[in-house]
């Protein structure tokens, strides 16, 4: 086995050295890379909303809008979230069946660490997000994993996001072919159209981020995970981001995955990545 | 698509049985139900995207529906934009009412007919 996929790989690199040689411009574009779509990803946004703060892009409509904004900051002196915040906390330092809590399971006991999630975990070769660290961790303790959509998922994650509030988004991308073609297939998915209505992510929220759909105002791409999980009013509840992924391909008429599928997880990690560098301000309250 | 065929057959059969006579009333449902669709959450729904003239709540996406008879004077070319405008503009946030079957010919029909009013 190991044999056969040394020889595979030894010719493949053949094959694409021998590529490489004939056409060299189109491989370089076809290159995996991160730091340059980042970059790239940024400027976009900065250059067509000159006068928006960057770090205010994590705030979704309210940068795009001055009315909603200040409607917002009036109401984040009670917000929405708060009841799940103080679920999350409480449910954070109650210890499981046998005695060990969620800070075992985490670096820095579980504070002010939402911002390196997801990572790319190397010895399983797959992106792991908050929510999924959050169910292992209950499953390795002898306990029942919770929904992905809302509820404990969403008060556990609004606490761990609480007390990460402003640090900055440090999403690392490991030398390893996975980890590059994991956040490749993220851009992927989120560039292409699906579903009835033909949309993809980009089409909203990269194209048309400020344009109003009815009386919503588009949230731009960059920065939209930092706000997470939401209180939205739509759903008169709290949502992960898994909710929004799911309620998104719904309302669009395209099929969602399941929650934690490893394509929504890549695109997490694609959309955590590209935000790199802005704070972290969930939970958020959005309309 | 073998029961097309038959629906228009049936369709041109009343037509023409009904007469000339009533030919501005049915136009007149067809604008009303045009507008009906074109406003309706679950059919056309132009409304999130653009402004039109007895709508509430519009959105901003696209652009305003206005004059739409001056400016595509064939209507044929209407049909075209609602029918796939990606045809023309891959870029496009405008779903393909007509290739995705969100709406049926004739509604796109009635559609046409009553943005034409605008």
């Amino acid at each position: 086995m190991k044999t056969r996929s040394a020889l595979l790989l030894g010719s493949l690199s053949a094959a694409l050295v021998a590529f490489a040689l004939t056409s060299p411009r189109v491989v370089a574009a076809d290159k995996v890379d991160p730091v340059a779509d980042a970059k790239a990803f940024q400027n976009f946004f900065f250059q067509k909303f000159p006068d928006v703060k960057h770090e205010d892009f994590v705030n979704g409509p309210y940068s795009m809008n001055a009315d909603m904004k200040r409607q917002w900051q009036e109401k984040e002196e009670f917000p929405p979230y708060e009841f799940a915040l103080d679920a999350g906390k409480e449910m954070f330092a109650t210890p499981f069946k046998n005695g060990k809590t969620y800070a075992d399971c985490f670096p820095n006991g579980g504070v002010g660490i939402r911002q390196n999630y997801p990572y790319f975990d190397e010895k399983e070769g797959k992106v792991v997000t908050l929510e999924l660290a959050l169910n292992r961790c209950r499953e390795a303790n002898g306990e029942a994993p919770y929904s992905y959509v809302k509820d404990e998922m969403a008060s556990l994650t609004a606490y761990m996001a609480f007390t990460s509030r402003g640090k900055p988004m440090d999403i690392k991308i490991p030398d390893d072919p996975r980890a590059l073609a994991a956040f490749e297939n993220g851009k992927r998915y989120f560039y292409t159209r699906r579903g009835q209505m033909n949309f993809s992510c980009a089409s909203c929220h990269v194209q048309s981020p400020g344009e109003r759909i009815r009386a919503e105002v588009l949230a731009p791409a960059l920065g939209i995970l930092n706000a997470m999980p939401i209180y939205r009013s739509e759903w008169s509840g709290m949502g992960t981001t898994s909710r929004r992924f799911v309620t998104c391909n719904s309302q669009t008429r395209a099929v969602p995955l399941e929650p934690q599928s490893d394509e929504y997880r890549d695109v997490e990690y694609f959309l955590s990545y590209v935000a790199n560098g802005l704070p972290i301000s969930g939970p958020g309250a959005r309309p | 698509m073998t029961a097309f065929p038959c629906k228009l057959a049936v369709l041109v059969a009343l037509v023409l049985s009904t007469g000339a006579a009533v030919a501005p009333a049915r136009a007149q449902s067809a604008v009303a139900d045009g507008q009906k669709l074109a406003f309706d959450r679950g059919k056309g729904n132009c409304l999130t995207c653009h402004v039109i003239k007895g709508g509430d709540l519009p959105g901003t996406i696209g652009p305003e529906l206005k004059d739409l008879k001056a400016k595509y004077p064939d209507r044929n070319e209407l049909t075209a934009i609602i029918f796939d405008e990606t045809k023309r503009n891959p870029q496009t946030m405008m779903p393909p009412f007509g290739r995705n079957r969100i709406l049926t010919e004739q509604e796109i029909s009635a559609i046409v007919d009553f943005l034409q009013t605008l």
